[in-house]
């Protein structure tokens, strides 16, 4: 270290800014439009307000980034307190330039609008997420296992199933709702139909992968007690594939609530998630829309939280989960 | 090459099942018609009949695949308005519609994946950055994006940009995180000892990144880039389900509405083939790169 380091922070804040300058002048060069936009938000006290108060929070996160060894909580704090920027800034973006609410309603609007309308969200959020989203996510995801353990008894299968597997679960199976709606109705049924079909194959493949992860050596000590497949199965196969199911597990929970959604778009009753954005967007109820989406955001962690604490309990054995 | 009996056994059950299944589900319609027409059916008639009606619950293969070469070749070298007789790609010929989503696909996934790379290789070198993205970065793969893609379009729509520009940014956006947490995790993989080696060496942190760095990352940015490219392929569908114009998703819902079940299964199958056909030549560009690298298992 010589006698006056530079401050820890000078080369990424240099670094952004640079490359922040850069952008403009491109902007600035390829079209004359962007250049008086440009201008208005560079003269604007409103924007340098803005990041003034940008570059003081990330300075502060630098500085306690910086501190060695940064504890979970310090840790914590830096995220959240990023997070927290965010919402302060577009708070305060939609307020200095008045946004209008139909285009962009402010944090707080969409917290009052969630606070106000927990009736209906509720409504949307058992008709979506535990009846379409949780039950085709169940049926789907026991199913791909099952078979993938009947196909794990024939190598045939598993070389002619497991390619095929791969090429479906990179396709757009998304785009098989509107067929599904037509045969199971615009009730639930049809979005936990559209759901088992997401999630089977991506299931499928990893359980499938996770049934020939044990290694010879654990096989010969089973053949040595003399143990008959099923007890070879479900003593030491299953248990050694369950880091590659809950791979697959967690893999799921995304799709399974992607799937429930977009399939209202194709018809539903009146109610659930993807019925109340389609339907508020028509009529302007942005702050609605929002509310919806924090519902969703919430129940994907919680629902993707929840399978990683259970995989946590399930293969603590494994070195991924040891030493934390 | 040892997989390809197995393989072909299991498309050719898969096949066998749908036209059964094709039997199964229209036999209803065509009881319906003849108790109607009052004649007596046999069973070689609902089976002649259930695969070649012109709205089927479930249309037979060669249905869908004739439906595909009617509104792909057909429609451009023989209709009036295809692209030989018109000098411009019919609007009815999923060809025009299949470009038209490929494109927004691509704008989008270049500038995701471009952004994602770019971010990554910021975390890596800041620890602010890493501290205060990452943990956001990975809770957002939890959230489904994707469905909330139509309202991003209505609004966007309604401040006056459309077009290709919208769509772009919901591909643009489902394919970053993929790629920003994939790349972050390939820029970390050189272990203690090269970075120690490159360190004995004075190398600086930016030729640490072009000399070990991207190179070690390069499996897992191509790993990364097709679940990316797959990512923007449905976002760019899902977003277009709201727009009236062009596109794939467009034409989905158009034929769920009309009941035009052939037409979604051949929209299906194009959406279908892009996705393969992208997922192909990323892999190939991926097969190329390691073994020129010497990286290739």
């Amino acid at each position: 270290m010589s006698a006056a380091p530079r401050p820890h922070w000078a080369r990424p804040v240099g670094v952004g800014l640079a490359a922040l300058a850069a952008l403009a002048a491109v902007a600035a060069l390829v079209s004359p439009g962007m250049r008086g936009t440009l201008a208005a938000i560079l003269t604007d006290p409103r924007s340098a307000a803005l990041a003034a108060i940008w570059v003081g929070i990330w300075l502060a996160n630098a500085w306690l980034a910086a501190r060695p060894p940064p504890s979970a909580l310090v840790r914590a704090l830096v995220t959240l307190l990023f997070g927290a920027t965010l919402l302060l800034l577009w708070e305060l973006a939609v307020r200095l330039y008045s946004v209008p609410a139909v285009l962009l309603p402010a944090p707080s609007a969409i917290a009052a609008r969630f606070a106000a309308s927990l009736d209906i969200l509720w409504i949307d959020f058992v008709q979506t997420i535990l009846k379409g989203a949780l039950s085709g996510y169940l049926i789907g995801c026991s199913a791909a296992f099952l078979i993938a353990v009947l196909i794990d008894r024939s190598p045939f299968l598993q070389r002619g199933l497991l390619p095929v597997g791969n090429f479906i679960a990179a396709l757009p199976i998304v785009g098989i709702a509107p067929i599904l709606v037509m045969w199971f109705g615009f009730d639930w049924q049809s979005k936990a139909a559209v759901v088992v079909v997401m999630v089977f194959f991506p299931m499928l493949v990893n359980s499938v992968e996770g049934l020939k992860a044990t290694e010879p050596m654990q096989r010969d000590l089973m053949a040595t007690y003399s143990a008959g497949y099923w007890q070879t199965l479900v003593k030491l196969r299953i248990p050694a594939a369950m880091p590659f199911v809950f791979n697959g597990l967690k893999i799921a929970t995304t799709l399974a609530l992607i799937g429930a959604i977009v399939a209202e778009f194709f018809g539903s009753p009146t109610r659930g998630m993807g019925f109340r954005i389609s339907t508020e967007v028509g009529r302007l109820g942005l702050d609605m829309v929002w509310a919806e989406i924090a519902v969703a955001a919430l129940a994907g962690s919680a629902f993707y939280g929840l399978v990683a604490f259970i995989e946590k309990r399930v293969t603590f054995w494994h070195p991924s989960q040891r030493g934390r | 090459m040892r997989n390809a009996i197995p393989v072909l056994g299991v498309v050719a059950a898969i096949m066998v099942v749908w036209y059964l299944a094709a039997v199964w589900m229209n036999a209803q319609w065509t009881r319906d018609q003849a108790a109607r027409a009052g004649i007596e059916v046999s069973f070689a008639d609902i089976v002649a009949d259930t695969l070649a009606q012109d709205r089927p619950r479930l249309p037979a293969p060669h249905q869908v695949l004739l439906e595909l070469h009617a509104l792909t070749w057909t429609e451009e070298v023989h209709s009036r308005r295809g692209i030989v007789q018109s000098g411009s790609l019919s609007n009815r010929s999923l060809v025009h519609h299949g470009l038209v989503t490929l494109s927004a696909t691509f704008l989008g996934f270049a500038f995701g994946a471009g952004f994602g790379i770019l971010l990554a290789i910021g975390i890596v070198h800041d620890r602010a950055t890493d501290m205060s993205v990452m943990p956001w970065a990975i809770a957002s793969q939890t959230i489904p994006i994707v469905a909330i893609a139509p309202m991003i379009i209505v609004v966007l729509n309604s401040i006056g940009i459309s077009g290709l520009v919208p769509k772009a940014i919901i591909a643009a956006y489902l394919s970053f995180f993929p790629v920003v947490v994939g790349m972050v995790k390939g820029l970390r993989s050189p272990d203690a000892m090269q970075m120690d080696l490159l360190r004995t060496y004075s190398a600086s942190s930016f030729q640490a990144l072009w000399k070990l760095r991207m190179p070690a990352s390069m499996p897992y940015l191509f790993a990364s880039l097709k679940v990316g490219i797959a990512a923007s392929l449905v976002g760019t569908i899902v977003a277009e389900l709201p727009l009236g114009g062009a596109g794939l998703g467009t034409r989905l819902l158009a034929g769920s509405y009309y009941g035009q079940t052939i037409q979604i299964w051949a929209t299906l199958l194009v959406a279908a083939i892009l996705a393969a056909t992208m997922v192909g030549v990323i892999g190939a560009v991926q097969r190329m790169t390691l073994t020129r690298m010497g990286m290739a298992q």
